[in-house]
């Protein structure tokens, strides 16, 4: 079968040359040492919270099933150190939110769950219910449940599978490291994937500021038996190219219609530590509990790739890695999309994958003056939409404008505000704008 | 009680290109301009520009005050409005009527309609109408270059206005060496701007290239000399500084397209038809006062929305 690969990828709109910083791309990642606390909440992805299984004084193995869910879009949650819990308690997320959270003190053993094992494959059912059952979600950041994405509705077909590992955020180099570590097991998850969703077509799609990644992925695709069916495309270094639209755009030209998921042209989207870690668990049977995370930044002293259980305080990760001042500000994820965290206390998630750390002159936000309508904002969108516009049509609250507009559409990259040299918070105002929207009953079609 | 650390919205990093960065660049780009009316027009020149810019600051500075606004001028744009204006003005104007004309494009065109990025048309524009019309003598007499004494010339276009023969030095042209307003004369240093601004990516290269695009189309069909129609006239400052202004003009792509047709046409149509030698700054005020609706009818086409023709197919 011909396999129709571009020789170069799709032309995209947009976008901001924001500075890579990736100094911790060549450093191998360091294990963390074992918390003497988790504090793991019940919530790690879009959708319903879970509800706790374990109860204060229960003691718990590594990979035990501490919350689940009965919605179909969720995602269990394991416990990631063995030990006791200590309390089921109400924690406050990045987001704002108040989720309960299991706190486990950890007896340093690491003991796994003895009733561990690989998933038995007998058909597409099985191989989604091993999916939900591992607790994986998109580990890029969104955290959507990745078994929901991976069950196809019936009457769409599916024939690019595309593995983002763009990471065009700056500082972060989780995605890179996973690459180039584990270039065998990226490449073992798409094999799974690729046989269980009958995908012939697969991108790995990396950004060309990543060579050792092109190399290290082109080397083990090279090896697998489907060879031929797979393209390592680097793309160009330019924000926000691991936007799930975007890279579609990039790899295949396609253009997911507004509102629609990739799936209605044909594509799946993962996230390469997604699939490596598919490809892991499929082997042991041991779910989500340990993330990779870059944590770099002017306040870090030794920056580097950590790997750590997920639900370890920022201040334990920030206390091993090493400041050279107090940090300021922190943020989860990288500059353009990270959330800004309020205290130390806070714990890992499921799709963290960096912890940047400014201090002082980095944490100056631009005073907001008069727009000079240079057409920065509207140039740079991704989505093609008039970011000024809509910040006029939210200081007026005129909803039918931000409808007309298609607030709702915008992702929220940051290349707006990051381009604006008025330094207006360009993104802050757009989230205004969706509230409004949802508040006066939602987007009209 | 833990650490607080300080939270906002995202996006944690911004671009070093601030506002007054780019007028800092507009003002580097007009250097060689200003340094060739002052090799042509002497002393009186730098004198001009000067004033300008110190009368432009200082109302803007004071209609801040009056207002009780927050204090722009730190942005340089007042800087801008006031070395455009100067440049728009022959050498030999009285300065007291360069005063004026700065108070209206400050006070009256920029400041009452809000400031900075508020303003329907270019303010430096609007004071030269201004002034054309109200000191139509001192604003069409032209010193000649390198004069000792207070000699004045037509202008190039001046003269094939007024039915007159004038038999092109293409040249001297280039280089400036002929009657004109102090920053309208040399299309070499003005080029050199031009290539400044787009290296900065200060402006794209849409508005400029499509207006004198335009106007050499139209020039060769109306049988016109189309090197003296690119050279003369200010064209070049016009198209250069003064129409790709970010305010008065589309934000589109598209519309920037529509908006630079716009403006070439109606300078050729007032040159070839008018009865004033030129118009340029009636054609770019003109399209600025359009722009709001160019820019509406231009908004560009959302990612993933169909399009009509999609939209109609989708229905078959």
């Amino acid at each position: 079968m011909e396999l129709n690969f571009p020789k170069k990828p799709f032309r995209t709109h947009g976008g901001a040359a924001v500075p890579h910083r990736k100094h911790t791309a060549q450093q191998e990642s360091v294990v963390m040492p074992i918390p003497a606390e988790v504090v793991i909440p019940m919530q790690q992805h879009a959708g319903a919270p879970c509800v706790p299984t374990v109860k204060r004084g229960d003691s718990v193995t590594v990979g035990q099933k501490i919350g689940e869910s009965t919605a179909f879009v969720s995602a269990p949650i394991h416990a990631s150190v063995s030990g006791t819990v200590t309390s089921v308690e109400k924690v406050l997320m990045p987001t704002g939110a108040s989720v309960d959270a299991v706190v486990i003190q950890s007896d340093g053993s690491m003991t796994p769950d003895p009733d561990l094992k690989p998933p038995v494959l007998n058909s597409k059912e099985d191989f989604l219910k091993a999916v939900r059952e591992s607790g994986l979600v998109g580990l890029g950041g969104a955290g959507f449940p990745t078994h929901v994405k991976l069950n196809i509705p019936e009457g769409k077909t599916v024939d690019t599978l595309i593995i983002n590992v763009a990471e065009c955020e700056p500082y972060l180099t989780a995605d890179n490291r996973e690459a180039i570590e584990n270039a065998q097991s990226v490449l073992d998850g798409v094999a799974a994937v690729k046989e269980q969703l009958g995908i012939h077509r697969v991108f790995l799609a990396v950004e060309d500021n990543k060579p050792k990644a092109i190399q290290m992925l082109r080397q083990a695709a090279e090896k697998t038996s489907f060879a031929a069916e797979v393209c390592v495309l680097p793309l160009r270094a330019r924000y926000p190219q691991g936007a799930e639209k975007v890279l579609i755009q990039s790899c295949t030209g396609r253009v997911v219609p507004m509102g629609k998921l990739p799936a209605d042209v044909g594509c799946v989207v993962m996230n390469v530590t997604s699939v490596a870690f598919l490809a892991d668990y499929l082997k042991t049977g041991m779910p989500l509990v340990k993330k990779r995370l870059t944590v770099d930044g002017p306040a870090i002293a030794h920056p580097q790739n950590v790997i750590v259980p997920i639900g370890t305080r920022v201040k334990d990760i920030l206390a091993f890695v090493g400041c050279k001042e107090e940090p300021d500000k922190v943020l989860m994820g990288g500059p353009m999309m990270g959330t800004a965290i309020p205290n130390l206390d806070v714990p890992i998630l499921k799709q963290n994958n960096g912890l940047t750390c400014f201090t002082g002159k980095e944490t100056h936000v631009p005073k907001a003056t008069a727009c000079i309508r240079c057409g920065r904002c509207v140039s740079g969108c991704p989505m093609h939409l008039m970011p000024t516009k809509l910040e006029t049509f939210v200081q007026t609250k005129d909803i039918d404008g931000l409808n007309a507009y298609h607030v709702m559409d915008c992702m929220e990259c940051g290349t707006c505000a990051y381009n604006c040299p008025a330094g207006r918070p360009l993104v802050q105002a757009i989230r205004l704008g969706k509230g409004l929207v949802r508040a006066a009953g939602g987007a009209k079609k | 009680m833990t650490h607080q650390l300080l939270v906002s919205s995202s996006p944690h990093l911004h671009t070093p290109v601030t506002t007054r960065r780019i007028m800092g660049d507009v003002l580097i780009a007009l250097c060689p301009a200003m340094i060739a009316s002052v090799i042509y027009f002497g002393w009186r020149a730098l004198m001009l520009l000067v004033i300008s810019v110190a009368t432009c600051v200082l109302c803007e500075y004071v209609s801040r005050r009056v207002m009780k606004r927050e204090q722009t001028i730190q942005d340089l744009s007042a800087v801008v409005t006031g070395v455009l204006l100067a440049m728009n003005v022959p050498s030999s104007l009285n300065p007291l009527e360069l005063m004026f004309g700065d108070l209206i494009a400050i006070v009256v065109v920029k400041q009452m309609f809000g400031g900075i990025g508020q303003n329907f048309v270019n303010p430096a524009l609007m004071a030269r109408i201004i002034l054309l019309n109200s000191f139509p003598g001192d604003m069409a007499s032209w010193p000649v270059p390198f004069a000792a004494d207070a000699s004045t010339s037509a202008t190039p276009l001046g003269i094939l206005s007024e039915g007159g023969t004038y038999t092109p030095d293409y040249l001297q042209l280039f280089l400036g060496n002929r009657g004109g307003s102090l920053g309208e004369t040399c299309a070499l240093a003005l080029l050199l701007g031009f290539i400044y601004l787009l290296a900065r990516k200060v402006i794209a290269p849409t508005i400029p290239l499509i207006y004198v695009g335009t106007v050499a189309v139209l020039s060769f069909f109306m049988g016109r000399d189309v090197l003296v129609d690119l050279l003369c006239g200010g064209l070049l400052l016009g198209a250069i500084f003064m129409a790709t202004d970010y305010t008065t003009s589309p934000i589109t792509t598209k519309g920037k397209v529509i908006y630079a047709i716009g403006c070439g046409c109606i300078t050729m149509l007032i040159r070839n038809f008018g009865s004033l030698p030129e118009g340029v700054s009636y054609a770019i005020v003109v399209m600025n006062i359009l722009t709001p609706l160019i820019e509406r009818a231009t908004r560009p086409h959302a990612f993933g929305v169909p399009r009509k023709k999609e939209k109609e197919a989708a229905k078959q």
